[in-house]
C-alpha cells in the first residue's frame, strides 16, 4: 500500500509538532523516521494510524483519501513502544483479539482464527506460547507477540513506535536484522521510529530525518550520511566538527586566512566535516590548532583538536588521525577537509 | 503557506480520540455517577443538616447544652483522647518493627493487625462482654476489687481501642516499608542514637502519614456505634458517648435533638475529610486505601 | 547475604541481622497490646463458644431467627455489593477520565462513609428513605425504608468506597497505549471497555466486591434505623447478637458471633487468594 502525505500540519494547544509535512512512501517500502525526542516522529505515525488528527493537510493511502477515517477503519499494524499487549490476555488471545472484535459479518469462524494465531505465532518464532500471559514473556518475545498481534489483522501498512526502544543492546540487534527478514518476507509497508541512527541506517530502505517538526533529508543510507542536506543532518547523523567561515571568490576563509580549499558559493557560512575526512597536512593555507586529547575510537584514533579564537573559547574539532603515529597532547597539527559542505548563512 | 493551513482548519471535521467515549456516553455516565452519589451520600448528608435545623437555632443549641447532650460530647471526648493516642503508640511501634526488621511471622503479624477491620462492631463489642461481663472470671474478680468496666468509661475505651486498632499502623506500615532503612542506617553511622534517630530522621519523614492515620482513627473513635452500644449499657448522663445519644434521642422521636447532635458528628466527618483531601494534595500522604 | 543464609540454615534465628535498634522493644509491645487488646478477647469468645460444644452451636446455627438473621445479612450485604460494584465501577471511571466542575469535591465525598459515623448515617438515611421522607415518597406506595431494601440501601452507603477507593487506583494505571492498541485492531469503544479494560480491572472489582460485602455483612450502626428490624423479614444478624446479649442469653449470641467471624475470615481469605492470584498471573494486582 502506497501512503501519501500531503502538507500535514499538528497543533497541540497551538504549539506545532508538525509544520507542512510531506512525504510520499511507496508500497513495500522499509522507512524509517529518526530524529531526536521532540522532532514530530512519533507524532508523525500516530497520525498515519489515525490514533491523532491532523490540524490541516491529507493522507492518502493508495487513492483513498483516509484523512477523516477512523482508526479502526484505517486497518493499520500498530505495534506500541511499550507493546500495549494485554495484560490478562494469553499471547493466542492477544493475537486473535483484532480478528475475534470484527463485525459477525466478517469475523472468520473460531477453528480459522485459532489457525491463524498459530500461523501467526510460527512466523514470528513463538510456537508453543500461545497459552503464556505477556508477564510470563522476556522482553524481546513481547516484542513480538506485539508484531503477530498488528499482523493478524492483515493490516495495510505496518507502524512500528521505537520497536526496539524498551529491549537491551543484544536483543536489539537480533531483533533488527529479524524485522528486516520478516519485512523482506511480507512485503509490507512498514514505518518505523526510531531515535537511534545505526538503527536506522542499518534497517531502512529510506531514512526521514526529523526536525522539530519538519522533515530535514529523505534518502537512503548513504544519501544521508555522505550527503546530508542541512547542518542538522550533517551534525545529527554520523560526529562531525564545524567552524564559520566565509568563501570570497570561491576560496574558503576561515578567520579571513585560506585553508586550501575551494566552494562554488559565496558569502558566509558554515563549514562541516567529518574527523575521517581530514588530512594532515604541512602547508600554510591549513586549519591549525592545538591538540588536546587523543582516544582510541575502535580501528580509529581520534584526536581532539581546539582552534584559538581570539577573545573567545577556542573552536573544538575532532579529526582523525593515524592509528599507529599518535600525535602528542599539546603539540600544533595543521589539517584540511577533504570531503566537506560549507551551509552559507540565509 | 501557513494561510493555507489555516484555511482549511475550518473544514476538518470533529475528531474523535481512539481512546475516549462519545461526548454523549460522557454526559451519560457523568449524570449517572452524579445521580447515584446524589442519592446515596449527597442527599443524606444534606438532610442531617436539614433536620437540625428545622426548629431553627435556638431549639438547634438547646439541644446541644442540655446536660445529657453536654455529657455525651464531654465522654466521647474523654473516649478518643484515651484510644487514640494508645494507637498511635501502638502504630508507631508496630511499623517500626515491621517496616525496619525482618523476622520471621511479619505476613502473619500484619493479617492479626488487620483482623479488626474485618470483625463486626457488634462483635468487637461482645468480646468485651463476654470477657468482664458477670458470667466471665475475670469480671465477678475485678468488681469485688471495686473495678467497673463493662457499662463503665473503661469497657467503652476498650471497644473503641479495639475497632479503632489498626488506623495508625495501616497508615504508617507500607509508608515507612516504602521509605527504607537508609535514612536511619545514616543517622546511626553519624552517631546518632535510637531516640535520636527516631526523632530526628524517621519522626519527619513519616509526620503527614502519620496525621492522616490519626485524623482516620480519631474520626472512628468519635464516631463508633456497634461496640460501644454493647459495652456501655446506655446510662443516660454517664455510659452515653454522642452517636449513643444521637440514638436514644431518635428512638424517643426527639428528632431535631437526635440530629442536632448528630450534625456534631457530621461536622467532624467533614472537616476529617476535608483535613485528609488536603493532605493528599499537599502531600499525597497515604492513598485512602480500601480497608479503612 | 549468603553467609548469613547459612548461618541461619544452621541455627533457626527470629530476625535477620541489623544495625538498627529497638526491635525487642517495639515487637514486644506490639505484640503485647495486640494480645490484650485484640488476641485474648477474640480467643475468649472462641473459648465461649467451645464451651458450648457441638449440640449447644449446632442448636443456635439450626434456629430458624438465626438462620433469617444470618440470611438478610448476607443476602442484602450481597445485593449491595453488587449495586455498588456497577456504580463504583461508574463512578470510579467518571472520577479518573472525566474532567468538569466539582470533579475534586465529589471525589473526596466518596470517602465521607468511611468518616460519618454509622448512627448519623443510619438516621440520615432512615429519614430519607422513609415514606413520608425526600426520597421514599418518590417512590410511594412503594416502601424502601424499614423493609429489607432499606438494609440494602443503607449497605450501598457503607460499601462504596470500598469499591471506589479499590478500583480507583488500578483505572488510574491503564496505560493509554493499551486502548489505542485495541483500536488499531478495529476494536470500537464498546468492545475495547468491555473486552479490554473492564477484564484487566476485574481483580481490582472483585477485591472492591468482597471488602464492600464483608463489611455490609458486620454492619450494625447504619442499618438498625432504616431496617424496621422484624424478627425474620429484616433483623441482622449483628442485630440479633445485641438481642440475645439483652436477653442475657450469652451461649445464643456467642455461637452466632462465632459463625459471623468464621465466615469473615474466609471472605478475607478470598480477597487474599484474589490478589494473589491476579499477581500471579498479571504481574500486578
Amino acid at each position: 500500500m502506497e501512503v501519501t502525505i500531503n502538507n500535514i500540519r499538528k497543533e497541540f494547544e497551538r504549539f506545532p509538532a508538525l509544520n507542512d509535512v510531506s512525504l510520499k512512501i511507496a508500497s513495500g517500502e522499509l522507512i524509517a523516521l529518526l530524529g531526536p525526542s521532540g522532532s514530530g516522529k512519533t507524532t508523525l505515525l500516530r497520525l498515519i494510524a489515525g490514533l491523532d488528527f491532523p490540524t490541516a493537510g491529507k493522507i492518502f493511502f493508495g487513492d483513498e483519501d483516509a484523512s477523516h477515517h477512523s482508526v479502526q477503519e484505517r486497518n493499520v499494524g500498530f505495534v506500541f513502544q511499550h507493546y500495549a499487549l494485554f495484560r490478562h490476555m494469553t499471547v493466542a488471545e492477544n493475537i486473535g483479539f483484532g480478528l475475534k472484535v470484527r463485525p459477525s459479518s466478517s469475523r472468520p469462524p473460531k477453528s480459522e482464527i485459532r489457525r491463524r494465531v498459530s500461523d501467526l505465532l510460527d512466523m514470528v518464532q513463538l510456537g508453543g506460547l500461545e497459552k503464556r500471559y505477556p508477564n510470563q514473556l522476556s522482553g524481546g518475545q513481547r516484542q513480538r507477540v506485539a508484531l503477530a498481534r498488528a499482523m493478524a489483522i492483515e493490516p495495510r501498512i505496518l507502524l512500528l513506535d521505537e520497536p526496539f526502544g524498551a529491549l537491551d543492546a543484544k536483543v536489539r540487534k537480533e531483533l533488527r536484522r529479524w524485522l528486516r527478514e520478516f519485512h523482506d518476507r511480507t512485503g509490507h509497508t512498514t514505518v518505523f521510529v526510531t531515535h537511534d541512527q545505526e538503527e536506522a541506517l542499518e534497517l531502512a530502505d529510506r531514512v526521514v530525518v526529523m526536525s522539530q517538526g519538519k522533515i530535514e533529508q529523505v534518502g537512503s543510507a548513504d544519501d544521508v550520511y555522505d550527503r546530508p542536506g542541512s547542518p542538522f543532518v550533517f551534525s545529527f547523523i554520523g560526529e562531525s566538527s564545524h567552524l564559520p567561515v566565509e568563501v570570497k571568490e570561491k576560496t574558503v576563509l576561515f578567520q579571513g586566512q585560506p585553508i586550501g580549499i575551494s566552494e562554488p558559493v559565496e558569502g558566509g557560512g558554515e563549514l562541516f566535516f567529518r574527523p575521517e575526512d581530514v588530512s594532515l597536512v604541512d602547508a600554510q593555507d591549513a586549519l591549525f590548532g592545538k591538540v588536546t586529547a587523543c582516544r582510541r575510537l575502535a580501528g580509529t584514533r581520534i584526536a581532539e583538536i581546539d582552534i584559538a579564537n581570539e577573545g573567545h573559547a577556542p573552536y573544538h574539532v575532532e579529526v582523525e588521525v593515524p592509528l599507529h603515529a599518535p600525535v602528542a597532547l599539546g603539540s600544533e597539527v595543521r589539517f584540511r577537509p577533504t570531503r566537506w559542505k560549507v551551509f552559507t548563512n540565509g | 503557506m501557513s494561510e493555507n493551513a489555516s484555511s482549511t482548519i475550518s473544514k476538518q471535521p470533529f475528531f474523535r480520540d481512539p481512546a475516549d467515549e462519545r461526548p454523549l456516553a460522557k454526559t451519560l455516565l457523568i449524570l449517572v455517577a452524579l445521580a447515584f452519589l446524589a442519592f446515596f451520600l449527597l442527599l443524606p448528608l444534606i438532610s442531617v443538616f436539614v433536620e437540625a435545623f428545622r426548629e431553627g437555632w435556638g431549639a438547634y443549641y438547646e439541644a446541644l447544652v442540655e446536660p445529657d447532650a453536654a455529657a455525651a460530647i464531654r465522654l466521647t471526648l474523654l473516649v478518643a483522647a484515651i484510644a487514640v493516642p494508645l494507637n498511635l503508640v501502638f502504630g508507631l511501634c508496630a511499623s517500626w518493627a515491621i517496616a525496619k526488621f525482618e523476622f520471621k511471622g511479619k505476613a502473619f503479624l500484619i493479617t492479626l493487625i488487620d483482623l479488626p477491620f474485618s470483625i463486626s462492631p457488634v462483635i468487637s463489642g461482645l468480646v468485651y462482654v463476654l470477657l468482664f461481663g458477670s458470667g466471665s472470671l475475670l469480671g465477678p474478680l475485678l468488681k469485688s476489687w471495686g473495678i467497673e468496666i463493662l457499662f463503665a468509661v473503661p469497657g467503652i475505651v476498650l471497644a473503641t481501642v479495639f475497632v479503632t486498632f489498626p488506623f495508625v499502623a495501616r497508615e504508617l506500615i507500607p509508608l515507612m516499608q516504602d521509605q527504607g532503612s537508609g535514612d536511619e542506617e545514616a543517622a546511626l553511622s553519624l552517631g546518632a542514637s535510637g531516640w535520636q534517630t527516631f526523632r530526628y530522621v524517621t519522626l519527619p519523614n513519616i509526620k503527614w502519614g502519620l496525621l492522616y492515620g490519626v485524623l482516620l482513627c480519631n474520626a472512628r473513635a468519635m464516631g463508633e456505634f456497634g461496640a460501644v452500644s454493647v459495652v456501655s449499657g446506655r446510662i443516660r448522663g454517664l455510659t452515653n458517648t454522642m452517636p449513643l445519644h444521637v440514638e436514644i434521642l431518635y428512638n424517643e422521636y426527639n428528632m431535631v435533638a437526635a440530629f442536632a447532635v448528630a450534625s456534631l458528628l457530621a461536622l467532624l466527618a467533614l472537616v476529617t475529610l476535608a483535613l485528609k483531601t488536603l493532605l493528599e494534595l499537599r502531600f499525597g500522604a497515604g492513598n485512602a486505601g480500601g480497608r479503612h | 547475604m549468603t553467609h548469613t543464609a547459612t548461618a541461619s540454615s544452621a541455627k533457626w534465628r527470629l530476625k535477620q541481622p541489623s544495625i538498627i535498634p529497638g526491635f525487642g522493644l517495639t515487637l514486644g509491645f506490639s505484640l503485647a497490646y495486640l494480645s490484650l487488646i485484640i488476641l485474648i478477647p477474640v480467643a475468649g469468645l472462641l473459648w465461649r463458644t467451645a464451651e458450648l460444644g457441638w449440640s449447644g452451636f449446632f442448636a443456635v446455627f439450626t434456629d430458624r431467627r438465626t438462620l433469617d438473621a444470618l440470611y438478610i445479612s448476607f443476602g442484602t450485604a450481597f445485593l449491595a455489593a453488587l449495586v455498588n460494584v456497577v456504580f463504583g465501577v461508574i463512578v470510579a471511571w467518571v472520577l479518573t477520565r472525566y474532567n468538569f466542575p466539582g470533579r475534586r469535591l465529589i471525589d473526596a465525598m466518596v470517602d465521607l462513609p468511611f468518616a460519618l459515623p454509622t448512627a448519623v448515617a443510619g438516621i440520615a438515611l432512615a429519614s430519607l428513605y422513609a415514606p413520608n421522607g425526600w426520597i421514599g415518597s418518590l417512590f410511594m406506595p412503594f416502601r424502601i425504608a424499614f423493609t429489607p431494601l432499606g438494609i440494602v440501601v443503607a449497605l450501598i452507603f457503607i460499601g462504596l468506597p470500598f469499591v471506589v477507593r479499590t478500583v480507583q487506583p488500578i483505572m488510574e494505571e491503564i496505560d493509554k497505549e493499551v486502548e489505542e492498541a485495541a483500536a488499531t485492531l478495529g476494536a470500537n469503544r464498546f468492545q475495547t471497555i468491555s473486552k479490554v479494560i473492564l477484564p484487566g480491572l476485574m481483580p481490582a472489582i472483585l477485591t472492591g466486591f468482597a471488602l464492600a460485602f464483608a463489611r455490609g455483612v458486620g454492619e450494625y450502626g447504619s442499618v438498625i434505623f432504616i431496617a424496621g428490624n422484624i424478627p425474620y423479614v429484616s433483623e441482622i444478624a449483628p442485630l440479633l447478637i445485641v438481642i440475645r446479649l439483652e436477653e442475657f442469653n450469652y451461649a445464643g449470641a456467642t455461637a452466632i458471633a462465632t459463625i459471623m467471624l468464621l465466615l469473615s475470615f474466609v471472605m478475607l481469605l478470598v480477597i487474599n487468594l484474589i490478589q494473589a492470584w491476579s499477581r500471579r498471573r498479571y504481574g500486578n494486582v
